[in-house]
């Protein structure tokens, strides 16, 4: 036994001195079939061609990044979040900036990466409805979903205000390009919560998760709900009546960024850069419906036009959408989260 | 000096030592309740008055009187918690009751079924009343298919839904110190009762009842603290409309990724339980609740 313990000691610490000689990264992801998906595409691929051993790790968002930054004991050195909240970490000085010297962004969709994240993935979020309720003529933009007079039946809404007032205000009448000019205030903020108060009454829950999407739609606990592509597409091979529109979606992204003070901070930006290619994101929706940032991908010939159709970064579907404003969600969200918190407690 | 004396001072020394001695066998579970108990209350008090900026603020105070929700989310937990419990109360009671007048042997059966659900994990017991009660769900499709309603009925999502959920895995904790307290109680103090010509009612109301009330209070007690911290069984039931302050405390994390944000709505909540436990022991005796002070 004891010889054992030796052993697998000095096996330890030869392994830590090799790696001290390679390079190496310590990548953070949300794990699941979502953390499967880019360790399948982007992770695996780029180790194999870059040398760089990667370790993963599942974990909880910015908070774990706070918390390693502010005692000092950084051990990620690039973590997998949302687009808003790593804006919002930025913000907070969390966030090493990213040099696109080294990473090329010159494909990149536009508003699909920032100072300090570069996107990963791109998701959608869309109104999606019950088949059986409505046939395949559901509500074809945001107006039709808080009519209830023409759609009548239950909603699910989100239960944060992350991407949930651009959608009231556009059902409100404000045209797409117009709908952050009109939530930069404390009015704009209160008319899309109006919109949503007004709609109250029919919404019959609030989901606070993209499992719980799915599964209000495969249950048909309600008619139509707001909610991710790919958790949609995912209830549909699952044989739930669920169909949806890009139409007026909301363009948002999965993003990388470098935690401040990572260890292998070098090693984490040319990590980056390749999995940025073109050649690792075209890959990506073969294993999840999340299109990819880099708008080369859609060239290699890897992703088919009838796997493209379905993807929110297409540019056919991206043209549709209203991409999110980062800036907004920074200088916004707290305030317009707990004005959604009031409304939501009525 | 007497040889009383002596003797005196002698047990006083034995007295000493005997303390010391007890006082060193229970250390290590002093040294626990330091390190995972009063250490960590004493940071999180500490973390509420530190601001968004890392400087003594107390701006997390601020805003749960500044915003409405926190007010009305506080008003929620404690009026879920007050009813659950008095509907464990109600359900509880009169099984707890008829538990005790069973020969042991049955009784000892029923209480294996009332454990039974502590054997199932907590996320899936309360899934499982998500499946039963929706639209969709087992409930409403029979209640439908034997023509009892017509249109399904909302059972869950909203506020019934989180009781009925709350309620089923709250009642052992009530049935348990009740029934035990039942037990305890002497049969013949309620033979003695109609022998003196008490009714039944009477018996059972003026003997029997009292006796049975620190188990009562113990499990309603529990159930009431228990209920005030709860957060899968709302969150999953409650269909986002029924915000528990355990609840925002997550959402506070999240959206202000700042322990100080989240850590002054868990002071509050302290403080509350305390002050609810203070008001309670205005009207019972806390201390009988663990048996002592009869």
């Amino acid at each position: 036994m004891r010889k054992t313990i030796t052993l697998t000691v000095a096996a330890a610490l030869l392994a830590t001195t090799a790696l001290a000689h390679d390079k190496a990264v310590t990548i953070a992801s949300w794990g699941g079939s979502y953390q499967e998906a880019q360790s399948k595409a982007l992770f695996e691929p780029a180790e194999a061609n870059t040398g760089v051993k990667v370790k993963q790790e599942t974990y909880g968002g910015m908070a774990d990044v706070r918390l390693q930054v502010s005692s000092g004991q950084v051990t990620f050195d690039i973590v997998v979040s949302g687009s808003g909240s790593a804006a919002r970490a930025a913000a907070e000085g969390l966030l090493e900036p990213l040099d696109y010297n080294v990473i090329d962004v010159s494909n990149f969709h536009t508003g699909l990466y920032d100072d300090y994240c570069v996107g990963g993935d791109v998701f959608s979020v869309v109104a999606a409805w019950n088949t059986n309720t409505y046939g395949e003529n559901g509500p074809q933009n945001w107006a039709d979903f808080f009519d209830t007079g023409k759609f009548p039946g239950t909603r699910a809404y989100r239960g944060t205000v992350s991407g949930a007032l651009e959608p009231a205000l556009m059902a409100d009448g404000v045209a797409p390009e117009d709908v952050y000019a009109v939530l930069d205030s404390e009015a704009g903020i209160e008319r899309a919560i109006n919109k949503i108060r007004e709609l109250k009454p029919n919404i019959a829950v609030f989901w606070t998760s993209g499992a719980q999407q799915a599964q209000l739609m495969k249950d048909g606990e309600v008619d139509m709900t707001t909610g991710w592509n790919g958790r949609f597409d995912n209830a549909k091979k699952d044989g739930g009546k669920v169909s949806y529109t890009f139409n007026q979606g909301l363009l948002d992204y999965d993003c990388f960024a470098i935690p401040k003070g990572a260890p292998n901070k070098d090693t984490a930006m040319a990590f980056l850069a390749e999995i940025s290619k073109a050649e690792y994101q075209d890959d990506l929706p073969k294993y999840i419906t999340y299109g990819p940032t880099n708008k080369a991908a859609y060239d290699t010939g890897e992703i088919t036009a009838e796997v493209a159709a379905g993807l929110p970064s297409s540019p056919e579907n991206s043209a549709k959408q209203l991409p999110i404003s980062l800036e907004w969600y920074a200088k916004w969200e707290t305030i317009a989260a707990e004005m959604y918190q009031d409304m939501l407690t009525e | 000096m007497t040889v009383t004396d002596l003797n005196a001072s002698g047990l006083r020394r034995d007295d000493r030592i005997e303390r010391w001695r007890l006082f060193g066998l229970a250390s290590p579970a002093l040294l626990i309740v330091l390190v995972i108990l009063v250490i960590p209350v004493g940071w999180l008090f500490y973390v509420s008055f530190i601001g968004a900026d890392g400087t003594f603020s107390l701006e997390n105070y601020e805003r749960m009187i500044k915003r409405r929700s926190y007010a009305r989310i506080f008003q929620t937990t404690f009026e879920v918690s007050l009813i659950t419990t008095g509907l464990c109360i109600l359900i509880g009671y009169p099984l707890a009751y008829f538990m005790s007048q069973l020969p042991l042997k049955w009784a000892n059966l029923c209480l294996i079924t009332v454990l039974l659900p502590f054997w199932t994990s907590l996320l899936v017991r309360t899934y499982a009343w998500l499946v039963l009660l929706q639209r969709q769900g087992l409930v409403n499709d029979w209640g439908i298919s034997l023509g009892l309603w017509e249109e399904p009925i909302k059972m869950v999502h909203n506020l019934t839904g989180t009781l009925i959920g709350m309620v089923h895995i709250m009642l052992p904790f009530l049935i348990l110190p009740v029934y035990g307290a039942m037990r305890a109680i002497d049969r013949d103090y309620m033979k003695a009762a109609s022998n003196l010509g008490a009714s039944p009612a009477r018996a059972f109301w003026t003997v029997f009842f009292p006796l049975s009330t620190p188990g009562l209070f113990a499990g309603a007690l529990m159930v009431f603290i228990l209920c005030l911290g709860f957060f899968v069984t709302p969150a999953v039931l409650g269909g986002g409309k029924v915000i528990l302050v355990s609840m925002q405390i997550v959402s506070n994390i999240e959206l202000f990724v700042n322990w100080g944000a989240a850590s002054a709505l868990g002071v509050v909540l302290l403080m509350l339980t305390v002050g609810a436990l203070w008001i309670a022991s205005r009207f019972v005796r806390l201390e009988q609740m663990t048996g002592g002070g009869h």
